[in-house]
């Protein structure tokens, strides 16, 4: 972690430091909006609700570990193209299995190449071409929107094998669906991979500060290149979950994960500048924000309302986290 | 000398330098000319009068979007709602010039109201990014779900038909010229006239180093949401056209054009960190968006492959955009 979060802890605890924590201040709302929900809408904290929202936050949460990584690594680091392959792998995912268990294996390892591939030709963009990130994953955004309408043209939408729906929706261990189960192996793999590992260190190293990374002898674009593959290998998981969530893959499924994703990672705590923050924090950003929809849902208001509400909410929590440092002479 | 030798493709390179440096959409007008050649000799009625209007006709809107985008990225900032307030703009002057009765008083007072919709999103970007430093990208999505919700509360469901005054006067001509010419003409001069003003080199100083811009004695917060509530106004304005272009209010229209106005930013050699770039090539960079649209037609791609071919075109433009104006600018 950086030397100025170092200092501070040094200062002792103080309690209003930790309230101010981003994953304390989640945590918090995420347990305040369950209480709105159930007041507003009895049964809303169910344990089964629950359960079904956490579903919805673990298809979100898988997309955000990806772009948690590409946003650590700072430069700008951005990825819109995982809507694109959210929805790239669902439909792949469709089409390899074709409702047949037997070909789970395949529609995985086939989904997992193509997102790392899409991630790979990101990252030569964005290191070796050094074009910007979000120009290049926009680029890359239109090229896969076009790719899903060439697929959808020859190939039928494709099932979900009844396994995989299985894996997604029905109670695996504990009571708890094989896709928790899923995330919070994710999650533990990321706290691992950011605070145990090398490329942990050069991972946060590159996004504080690239020139001296590149000095101390770091391949800051091999690793960053990664980061991309790793991105798009993490929305090409939640691709293939969410098509064993939805049953059958339709059209753009997967951009509705592209700027939430981005969201989730901020009310996580990594600020988009990078090289501070960690996935616990997106965990619990990416639940929030589904158990704020979730709500919304619930609520008996038009459309509209619900948009204005999330829009204004969505507002009101960013300024909770990671404002900008005031201008000083 | 060596040098002597090696002096004239040196200072070649250096009068290249100093042309994209003073001009950075020059990589884009090279563009542009070989997509209008190409188009030009895939399908020669293109090139005509008739086609060009009809090209500008389609892509005025997709213009002024992205000159609305380019105050905001002069400034190092970003909207992404640019294209949620373009919804809004449109359902707001339909619902308001049909209560009005739909006769030229109200087309006049519904495009009144439209320019204040717009400049008060404008605002409010300005205020949540400038103001309240929340981060860009985040922040106008937040926005921009907010001015989508407000556009369907306007008019839930697309379909009230535009004044027939309206759409007319859009698509039709004045003493034989097209109107989207004069429309285009009153752009190019207003564009003029606003990269000559004081708040334009301000802008781009805010987005070449805010901090050395605030220790000068600028007001950055306020340059800043000056220039969203520019980018407010402009969209107002691509917003006047899609109502002429497609005659009726749709609370979703303007939704897809967002990543397209930032693409033809880049496209047009503007630099999305801010500080450098001009209104220009992002016009420019809307016209290539367009034509790659066109060619990729005539040229008899299978419908089913237009848009694939479109955006790997496009993903090539923006790399080789970047790529020749950092190589001359080294």
């Amino acid at each position: 972690m950086s030397a100025v979060e170092g200092t501070r802890k040094d200062a002792g605890f103080s309690p209003m430091a930790a309230l101010k924590a981003p994953l304390m201040v989640a945590l918090l709302l995420i347990v305040l909006l369950l209480a709105l929900g159930e007041y507003l809408s009895p049964g809303f904290a169910s344990a089964q609700q629950i359960l079904r929202l956490l579903i919805v936050a673990a298809l979100m949460g898988i997309v955000a570990a990806g772009q948690n990584l590409v946003i650590l690594g700072g430069r700008e680091g951005i990825d819109l193209s995982v809507g694109g392959v959210v929805s790239l792998a669902a439909i792949i995912a469709g089409n390899l299995m074709s409702g047949q268990d037997s070909g789970i294996l395949l529609a995985v390892l086939g989904c997992l190449a193509a997102g790392a591939l899409i991630g790979l030709i990101n990252g030569i963009g964005v290191t070796l071409l050094r074009i910007p990130p979000l120009v290049m994953t926009l680029g890359m955004l239109g090229v896969l929107q076009g790719l899903l309408v060439v697929i959808r043209n020859g190939i039928p939408s494709g099932r979900a094998a009844p396994g995989l729906s299985g894996f997604v929706t029905q109670p695996l261990f504990l009571g708890l669906p094989g896709i928790i189960w899923l995330w919070i192996a994710i999650g533990l793999l990321m706290a691992f991979l950011l605070r145990r590992t090398i490329l942990g260190y050069r991972i946060y190293a590159i996004g504080s500060n690239e020139q001296a990374a590149f000095m101390a002898g770091m391949p800051v674009k091999t690793t960053r290149i990664l980061l991309f593959v790793l991105s798009g290998m993490f929305a090409a998981i939640a691709g293939i979950c969410l098509l064993g969530y939805t049953g059958s893959s339709f059209a753009n499924v997967g951009e509705q994960y592209m700027l939430p994703s981005i969201i989730a990672v901020v009310f996580g705590g990594t600020p988009l500048s990078g090289g501070k923050g960690g996935y616990t924090g997106t965990m619990a950003g990416a639940i929030l924000l589904t158990v704020l929809q979730g709500i919304l849902t619930t609520v008996n208001i038009d459309e509209s309302g619900r948009q204005m509400v999330f829009g204004a909410t969505l507002l009101l929590l960013m300024l909770f986290y990671g404002r900008g440092q005031a201008l000083r002479t | 000398m060596s040098d002597i030798a090696i002096a004239p493709p040196k200072t070649a390179g250096h009068g290249l330098k100093r042309a994209i440096e003073r001009f950075p959409f020059l990589p884009a007008l090279l563009i542009l000319v070989v997509l209008l050649v190409l188009n030009g000799l895939y399908q020669p009625r293109s090139v005509s009068l008739v086609g060009i209007t009809g090209l500008v006709k389609t892509y005025l809107a997709l213009m002024l979007l992205a000159v609305a985008q380019t105050y905001v990225v002069y400034a190092g900032d970003i909207d992404l709602s640019a294209g949620a307030i373009v919804s809004l703009v449109n359902v707001s002057i339909i619902t308001a010039m049909d209560a009005l009765g739909g006769g030229t008083s109200a087309v006049l007072l519904g495009l009144g109201l439209g320019l204040l919709v717009g400049l008060a999103c404008g605002i409010v970007n300005g205020i949540v990014v400038a103001a309240l430093r929340l981060q860009a990208i985040v922040a106008t999505f937040a926005t921009s779900i907010f001015f989508t919700g407000l556009a369907l509360y306007v008019l839930p469901v697309a379909g009230t038909p535009a004044p027939t005054a309206f759409w007319r006067t859009y698509g039709g001509r004045i003493l034989d010229i097209p109107f989207v010419m004069y429309a285009a003409v009153l752009l190019a001069v207003l564009l003029l006239v606003l990269a000559r003003t004081q708040l334009t080199t301000r802008l781009l100083a805010v987005g070449d180093d805010q901090q050395a811009a605030y220790q000068s004695g600028l007001p950055v917060t306020r340059i800043r949401i000056t220039g969203y509530a520019l980018a407010g106004l402009f969209a107002a304005l691509a917003a006047f056209c899609i109502t002429g272009d497609t005659a009726s209010g749709d609370p979703l229209v303007g939704g897809k054009m967002t990543l397209n106005s930032v693409a033809a930013v880049v496209l047009g050699g503007t630099a999305l960190a801010g500080g450098f770039g001009t209104v220009t090539g992002s016009v420019i960079g809307a016209l290539i968006i367009g034509l790659i649209g066109s060619l990729v037609f005539f040229v008899g791609t299978p419908s089913e492959w237009q848009n694939l071919v479109q955006g790997v075109a496009i993903l090539v433009a923006l790399m080789v955009g970047i790529l020749v104006s950092r190589g001359a600018r080294r």
